[in-house]
């Protein structure tokens, strides 16, 4: 089942000067992990925030192309962007917590969405931390300031923030990467939870956290889509010269 | 850009070549010891049967090792577990031999039972097939790892072409049995020398091409 359809997708930045994707073709499946993967600059992170908009924030971004979710183009003019990023949420590399309790970052959404009763917020709150593993640990602490949790936890509260507004994709950039090895196989382990609910799409750096974490994984190089496919053959027997270069460490 | 990684493939694969290098010279000796009647050279390749053991275990470690440190993937770790797999089918190799050259010793004890012809040719094609194998590992050529793949029926068939006629032999006189008999299993040995052969010919070419050929599953159509 496709969720995600990208299909002749172009970006340029600084009006047309860079042209950062280049005809980008890319069906991403529902309830699966797709990673992508590629140096520095092959615009990896670009095409995640493609996904739900979050370039229109930059001046100077040009696009061509569509980018279909469900039955959706999200570049159609009529576009509704507070709903679709509801709908596709994004985690980033630093947690990025609201300076609140750990109770109103995660009912901020839901609040700005509609939801004012007491007892429907903490029933939202309360489904929310369980999903990232961390009610039991919190809920006699949900009045704390969430700046003073783990990084690792706070990490996952911001998860759990996203999965509040019920979202239907999520979106990783670089997750795990100020977090240490133990903090990065738990965030790992959610990730493999959420597929069953969610679909992923995560951008590392990490060749192995890519082969453990992803159903599929997309190889990018200088804003070009060299090869897709199953990770395991990906990582076994990749078709292109250039993905077994990267991924071995030959170069980049 | 080169990597400490690739030094250590490199010594890998000089162990192997080491290990098939004896492996082959072992073929040869047995079977000069079989036909030369040569006590001292079957009782050779009998003691340097242990260099090949001891290098098994050398290159299993160092595939280990390489493993657990480096995570290879893709053809890095093709390779590693194609290694891992060829020095099996070396160290069989080797016994084979082994196995030929005590054959020998019995043999050669006894009256000439009849000239060796099929036995000498069958030993020459399956030492090939074990060299061109392992060139086909050198060289990455897989069309080469084929085509050794494709002899092993020429083989099969002097194995079957000597048994038909140490039967005819044995039926016309008991006292050829024993003779016989060790002539067939000299036979069986240089079968399964060419069948480990083959082995290392289709490891050859799941290390180039990422794709399996062992038991014609690209023939029959299998998943691949």
């Amino acid at each position: 089942m496709n969720k995600i359809d990208i299909r002749n997708f172009n970006l340029y930045y600084d009006y047309g000067d860079f042209h950062a994707l280049k005809n980008v073709n890319l069906l991403i499946e529902e309830h699966q992990v797709t990673a992508l993967i590629g140096p520095s600059g092959c615009g990896k992170s670009t095409l995640l925030r493609s996904l739900n908009r979050m370039n229109d924030l930059i001046d100077g971004v040009k696009v061509k192309g569509e980018v279909t979710i469900d039955t959706q183009n999200i570049y159609e003019n009529h576009t509704d962007l507070i709903r679709l990023r509801k709908k596709v949420g994004m985690v980033f590399q630093r947690p990025n917590p609201f300076p609140l309790s750990i109770f109103d970052n995660i009912a901020y959404g839901p609040r700005l969405h509609g939801i004012k009763k007491k007892n429907r917020l903490q029933a939202v709150v309360e489904h929310a931390l369980t999903r990232v593993h961390l009610w039991e640990d919190l809920k006699d602490r949900l009045k704390r300031y969430a700046l003073n949790l783990s990084l690792e936890q706070q990490q996952r509260l911001c998860i759990a923030r996203l999965l509040a507004v019920t979202p239907d994709v999520v979106l990783m950039d670089e997750p795990c990467s100020t977090l240490d090895p133990v903090s990065t196989a738990k965030v790992e382990e959610l990730i493999y939870e959420l597929k069953k609910h969610y679909t992923i799409v995560i951008v590392t750096h990490n060749m192995q956290q890519a082969a453990r974490v992803s159903d599929r994984t997309g190889f990018m190089l200088l804003g070009e889509l060299i090869e897709y496919g199953e990770t395991a053959d990906i990582f076994t027997k990749p078709s292109d010269r250039r993905t077994e270069d990267y991924i071995t460490g030959r170069f980049g | 850009m080169e990597r400490h990684f690739d030094e250590e493939l490199k010594e890998l694969k000089e162990r192997l070549l080491r290990m098939a290098s004896l492996a082959e010279e072992s073929i040869v000796k047995a079977v000069k010891a079989l036909v030369d009647r040569d006590k001292e050279l079957a009782e050779d390749v009998i003691g340097s049967d242990d260099a090949i053991n001891f290098l098994e275990i050398e290159v299993d470690e160092l595939c280990l090792k390489l493993l657990a440190i480096r995570q290879p993937i893709a053809t890095d770790l093709r390779f590693i577990t194609s290694a891992l797999k060829i020095i099996t089918d070396l160290e069989r190799i080797g016994d084979l031999s082994v196995n030929i050259a005590e054959r020998a010793l019995d043999l050669m004890e006894q009256p000439l039972l009849k000239p060796l012809i099929d036995i000498p040719r069958m030993a020459q094609l399956a030492q090939k097939m074990v060299k061109d194998s392992l060139d086909a590992f050198v060289n990455r050529d897989p069309e080469l790892a084929r085509e050794v793949c494709r002899r092993d029926d020429e083989v099969d068939q002097l194995n079957h072409q000597i048994f038909r006629e140490l039967l005819t032999y044995m039926i016309q006189d008991p006292k050829a049995i024993t003779r016989s008999v060790d002539l067939i299993l000299v036979g069986r040995h240089l079968e399964r020398i060419a069948d480990h052969a083959t082995n290392i010919g289709e490891d050859v070419v799941y290390l180039v091409k990422g794709k399996t050929i062992k038991h014609h599953i690209d023939e029959k159509g299998g998943k691949n």
